[in-house]
């Protein structure tokens, strides 16, 4: 794995090419970018057939650990010839970034993670034995982040970033160990919570061990602020080689927060947002459009007017550990009467299967009616809008737009927030 | 007559002849073409034209409840080649409304789908799922089950609403009895009926562009089936459905009015046989003369897990496929079976609904498999190997096969080996 940058503007973000994944070293992504969320190798709702109607796939394939170790054991050549995924890279993290990982769990030795079968308890043998069954192309080393609650206090903190460094060297050791796991990359994952200085001594110490990029942890919505959050993501960044790639690690999703993270240095990002979006009957259809053409811009929906109406559950700073799933700016609530009518596709201009063949009108009802095409066609469509974003958040970066950009997705935000109050 | 003609137009040359004489014979926008009849069953292959697209019989067609078919797309459902799906006229006149589907071109608009479409009256639905229904010479009285308002969907109403929708084939309202119900009622219904199909056949206010087929009842009593044949067949409807089956009664009765059904229709037009979507049904009544059918078993149990395969099924969310790495089936060529084996199916179904999409293309492919299988085989002249074939593989010895299926093939002159 080689990350060449292309254009680094401090303070304003990285873009690049990220080389030489996979074992064979054939595949490479663009960064910012982000990676396929997947239940089980399969994206939410989606069949190969409908996973396939979206141009242009990430190249990078997240799957949870843990999920049905025992037939992977016994099926030996891996998860991805198990799946039926053939040409894509494999990462594979320790817990599902859309699903709520309760805290209390975690001992010195081990940690728990959540899977369809319930909680499994591993320590850093059996996780190291599950990603030799899975034989990912990409893994983090085991980690404790168990801090991103805003009232966890300074000891438990530091106890966690020991407790994950320790991890991490027991990873590597038995990762070097393993012939079954050669040619695989481990990312390291930096903890800290909200402590300034437990996130630089993370990041320094983990930027010491033989790592190929880092996972930095803890900081889902709903964890801290924004500003708090860009502070020590800046700080923890200063502390990484630059020459190495920086996921962001469970629960950042919200394209202003992308954002925020990609000014702070962030390269990569877990897709779970299409996913949590769909799941509450909503479309992505914020305007990420920075285009001055006139005609172009024109083509984009008329956000501010459309969502005037929309009684959807207020966002008003608290730090909620439900906040995830609440409905965000950035999208339409089909549910509502007002689209039972509307024969107009989700967003205009959009190229998505669902956008070029189905009504709003449509989702609606299929909406009402628990249909489940109503899941793929929405997972269809937020999966394309938001990898779309993430090639103009590219775009913006290549070309010195990203104050643009971001003008555009805040307003998508505050114009919201200024209706409400 | 325009409709007819412009359907005759679209044919072939070689098949302008059977097309011409079919427009004649009826105004209505369908030409039925027999391709082959098997020489010793009642079986037979035909190309039905219809407005939308040519449909190969016999067809089954599988149900899209609510204008969706259950987590497929329609670009999959046509990948599969699917020529003809239903959707039901009590759900979508509930929701989203006939109104709100005629601004939206029809049904076929709403859901995008570019081929053929049958919508059943409506009033099955209501007998099988509104408790409050009332029954009279008006139409069938129900509170609905949204805001319990009380609704008459009378013969017009139906129509109307199917009218609406935009069908290709349309059905009659009918007075559904449950096929296990005996007495004068089976004949009040039976007379009804027949009523309510000429009250139907008034309001059809698109004779040039929807089909309206009729229904045949009379319940499990020969005579009555009888009597609505010789009085439906008068009718100038495009095709025939035989109804009132397929509800719980003896398979015994049920072969011997499907089979007394099909004597008495006429040879140039299409049979449709209500609610049937099991293998072995499917090509007992197709040796009966059997077009059409329709069932919501195959994409409602595909759901629960299970997979239609040549030897039954397979319940892809037991523990003994856990491990199991082979496809579903692997003679199967959907696109389930050739990128996923059952392990992998197994676990997905804990994990995510796609699970049970890979199981609806499966089974929505076994039966247009099926389908087609038996049209070839009738277009070849061997259909009755076809059946000795398909049962052998069905069941795992001869004393298995079920003695209507046994009774019914000997009534065509097959006699199972």
């Amino acid at each position: 794995m080689k990350l060449e940058l292309t254009r680094v503007i401090q303070g304003r973000g990285r873009l690049g090419v990220l080389k030489g994944l996979g074992r064979t070293g054939q595949h490479s992504m663009e960064v910012p970018g982000c990676l396929l969320y997947t239940h089980f190798g399969t994206v939410p709702h989606l069949t190969q057939d409908t996973l396939h109607t979206l141009s242009s796939l990430p190249p990078v394939t997240q799957v949870t650990l843990a999920e049905h170790q025992e037939v992977l054991e016994e099926f030996k050549d891996g998860f991805r010839k198990f799946a039926g995924l053939h040409d894509t890279v494999l990462y594979c993290s320790l817990h599902d970034p859309a699903t709520p990982c309760p805290t209390g769990y975690t001992t010195n030795k081990t940690v728990s993670v959540w899977g369809s079968g319930g909680r499994m308890e591993l320590t850093v043998a059996k996780f190291m034995a599950l990603q030799k069954t899975v034989q990912p192309d990409w893994y983090h080393s085991m980690s404790d982040g168990e801090t991103w609650q805003s009232n966890t206090s300074r000891k438990r903190v530091r106890k966690s970033v020991d407790r994950t460094l320790a991890h991490l060297d027991e990873c590597l050791l038995e990762h070097q160990k393993s012939q079954e796991l050669d040619g695989v990359e481990v990312f390291g994952v930096v903890e800290g919570g909200d402590i300034f200085e437990e996130r630089v001594r993370s990041a320094k110490e983990t930027a010491k061990r033989p790592v190929a990029g880092f996972c930095l942890d803890g900081f889902q919505t709903g964890s801290m602020d924004q500003a708090l959050r860009t502070q020590l993501i800046t700080a923890v960044t200063k502390e990484l080689p630059e020459d190495k790639p920086r996921l962001a690690l469970f629960g950042v999703g919200r394209p202003d927060e992308v954002l925020a993270c990609v000014e702070a240095g962030m390269d990569l990002f877990e897709s779970f947002f299409p996913f949590q979006v769909t799941e509450r009957g909503c479309a992505l259809c914020f305007n990420f459009n920075i285009s001055l053409d006139p005609e172009r811009a024109g083509s984009a929906p008329p956000l501010e007017t459309e969502k005037e109406a929309a009684g959807e559950p207020q966002q008003n700073g608290d730090l909620e550990v439900d906040s995830q799933t609440q409905m965000t700016p950035f999208e339409i609530n089909l549910k509502e009467k007002r689209y039972q009518d509307d024969f107009r596709p989700l967003v205009e201009g959009c190229r998505c299967y669902c956008c070029r063949n189905h009504q709003r009108a449509y989702v609606h009802h299929l909406l009402v009616t628990n249909e489940l095409l109503a899941g793929v066609l929405l997972m269809i469509h937020n999966t394309a809008h938001y990898h779309s974003f993430f090639c103009a958040l590219r775009h913006a970066l290549a070309t010195d737009k990203l104050d643009l950009l971001k003008k555009r997705i805040l307003s998508e935000r505050d114009g919201q927030t200024e209706r409400r109050e | 007559m325009a409709a007819a003609i412009e359907c005759g137009a679209a044919t072939k040359p070689s098949e302008k002849n059977m097309s011409l004489k079919t427009a004649l014979s009826a105004a209505s926008p369908l030409s039925l073409r027999i391709v082959a009849e098997c020489p010793v069953t009642k079986a037979r292959a035909c190309d039905l034209l219809l407005p939308h697209s040519a449909v190969s019989t016999p067809v089954f067609m599988p149900v899209g409840t609510q204008g969706t078919m259950k987590g497929i797309t329609v670009d999959q459902l046509e990948g599969l080649g699917c020529q003809i799906c239903l959707g039901n006229t009590y759900h979508l006149g509930m929701r989203p409304g006939p109104d709100l589907i005629e601004k939206a071109n029809g049904l076929h608009g709403f859901m995008n789908w570019k081929r053929n479409l049958l919508t059943d009256s409506g009033g099955f639905q209501m007998v099988s799922l509104v408790e409050l229904s009332e029954v009279t010479e008006e139409g069938v009285k129900f509170k609905s089950p949204y805001d319990g308002k009380e609704i008459l969907l009378s013969p017009e109403k139906s129509i109307s609403i199917q009218n609406s929708l935009g069908s290709d084939i349309m059905m009659q309202l009918d007075d559904v009895v449950s096929s296990t119900v005996t007495g004068p009622r089976v004949e009040e219904a039976m007379h009804r009926s027949i009523r309510w199909l000429d009250r139907c056949i008034a309001a059809n206010k698109n004779p040039d562009k929807q089909n309206l087929f009729a229904i045949i009842q009379g319940g499990l009593n020969a005579e009555l089936r009888k009597t609505c044949l010789d009085e439906m067949t008068q009718r100038d409807v495009p095709g025939f459905a035989i109804g009132g089956l397929s509800g719980g009664e003896e398979k015994d009765d049920f072969w011997r009015m499907v089979s007394l059904s099909t004597d008495h229709l006429p040879r140039e037009k299409p049979r449709y046989l209500m609610g049937v979507g099991y293998a072995v049904d499917l090509v007992v009544c197709v040796a009966l003369g059997c077009d059409m059918f329709d069932c919501v078993f195959p994409t409602r149990t595909a759901r629960f897990g299970s997979a239609l395969v040549p030897w039954g099924s397979l319940q892809v969310k037991q523990k003994q496929y856990a491990k199991d790495l082979r496809p579903i089936d692997p003679d199967c060529q959907c696109p389930t079976c050739n990128r996923h084996s059952r392990a992998y199916l197994h676990a997905l179904f804990k994990s995510d609904t796609a699970a049970m999409h890979h199981i609806t293309i499966h089974n929505i492919a076994y039966q247009l498999s099926l389908m087609r299988s038996v049209r070839q085989s009738i277009v070849e002249g061997r259909f009755p190997e076809f059946i000795q074939t398909f049962m052998k593989r069905m069941f795992p010895s001869p004393e298995q096969y079920p003695s209507w299926a046994v009774d019914a093939l000997a009534s065509v002159n097959i006699t199972l080996e």
